[in-house]
């Protein structure tokens, strides 16, 4: 009977706990980085377009396609808010 | 043509040394010329797990420095003739030496063993680098726990950026009980995770304690980790063998008592 009413068992909740912590473990990027990565993607940007730098946000998801270890490839997405699509200066 | 495997994990006490100690002595008993180097320098166990610590007088700094010729820090083993351990120092620290130097001493070796086996010290600092430098496959321990699988995943990654194209996964202390309530990853699971190949599975059992009380490596003795380490060995030679039937090392009355838990 416990089985039924049992939640995820311990084994399971492991297995998805080290799923999440090894992409981070694996994209080892340090904060750092990110942020340089940020101000750099900014400038390229801000050259054609108007941006909102304050508000943009970068970030590593593991959404990305099958690597060969067999492991989601992390994706670097950005969002970038724009104020002026057409900078004709 | 000899090979250089060193034997790996990350984090400790997962069985870096017992691993080491069963498969040399298996791979020698199975005919074969081995020397087991212990890398961790400060802190050295190869030789009190082969039973060996009585007989050393010159050690791998030794070596290194040049205060003795490699072949005087080489101590034989008490059973297996072709067995030979090079332990390490335990009043210096890892950088007494440089993997350059490592390189040196294991290419002098390799004219001498069919098999050369490096205990790595935890950790991913200078001894792990000292103990991959001249090596050229590695077998990766883990046990079916998260900080276990989570450093395993570091050092297969480290050991990928370094150019490794041979890496075997051996899963130690499995206990098939835990696997079956889902208490416990089970080897499948582990090797979904790491992504890398399954050369051994080696069940929780007592008689290691035992073994490692006595000095004796269990490689090949009739018992549930002594048959899983001469499996190892077998595969690590190229052999095609099975793996082990784990329900059988799930003891008498660990099977007793599940009856009554599942009630």
């Amino acid at each position: 009977m416990r089985h039924f009413f049992r939640k995820k068992s311990s084994c399971e909740v492991a297995k998805d706990r080290l799923r999440i912590l090894l992409i981070s473990d694996r994209v080892n990027c340090s904060p750092e980085m990110m942020e340089l990565i940020k101000t750099d993607i900014a400038k390229v940007i801000s050259k054609y377009m108007k941006i909102d730098t304050g508000n943009m946000d970068i970030q590593i998801s593991k959404t990305g396609s099958l690597s060969k270890r067999g492991m989601r490839t992390p994706v670097l997405s950005a969002s970038i808010p724009i104020l002026d699509l057409n900078k004709q200066s | 043509m000899s090979e250089v495997i060193v034997v790996t994990s990350g984090k400790g006490g997962v069985g870096k040394t017992t691993t080491s100690a069963n498969v040399g002595t298996g791979l020698a008993k199975a005919g074969k010329k081995v020397c087991l180097i212990d890398t961790d320098i400060g802190l050295r166990n190869l030789d009190v797990v082969m039973g060996l610590e009585n007989r050393i007088v010159y050690n791998l700094v030794d070596v290194v420095e040049g205060s003795c010729r490699v072949k005087q820090a080489l101590i034989r083993d008490k059973r297996n003739p072709g067995l030979y351990l090079m332990p390490s120092a335990q009043t210096r620290d890892k950088s007494a030496v440089t993997p350059g130097q490592m390189v040196k001493v294991i290419e002098h070796l390799k004219e001498q063993f069919d098999y050369i086996i490096l205990d790595c010290p935890a950790g991913i600092e200078q001894g792990f680098q000292n103990a991959i430098a001249g090596a050229d496959r590695a077998l990766v321990v883990t046990t079916p726990e998260v900080s276990a699988i989570r450093d395993a995943d570091r050092i297969i990654g480290l050991l990928e950026a370094n150019g490794f194209q041979k890496m075997d996964l051996i899963i130690n202390r499995l206990r098939m009980d835990m696997v079956k309530r889902g208490d416990m990853m089970s080897a499948s699971d582990v090797v979904d995770i790491l992504a890398v190949p399954l050369i051994g599975i080696i069940p929780d059992d007592e008689n290691v304690v035992v073994s490692t009380n006595q000095g004796e490596p269990l490689v090949g003795t009739n018992t549930p980790a002594g048959m899983a380490y001469h499996n190892v060995c077998q595969r690590v030679l190229g052999k095609e063998v099975p793996f082990l039937n784990m329900e059988k090392t799930i003891s008498f009355w660990t099977r007793v008592s599940g009856i009554f838990h599942k009630v």
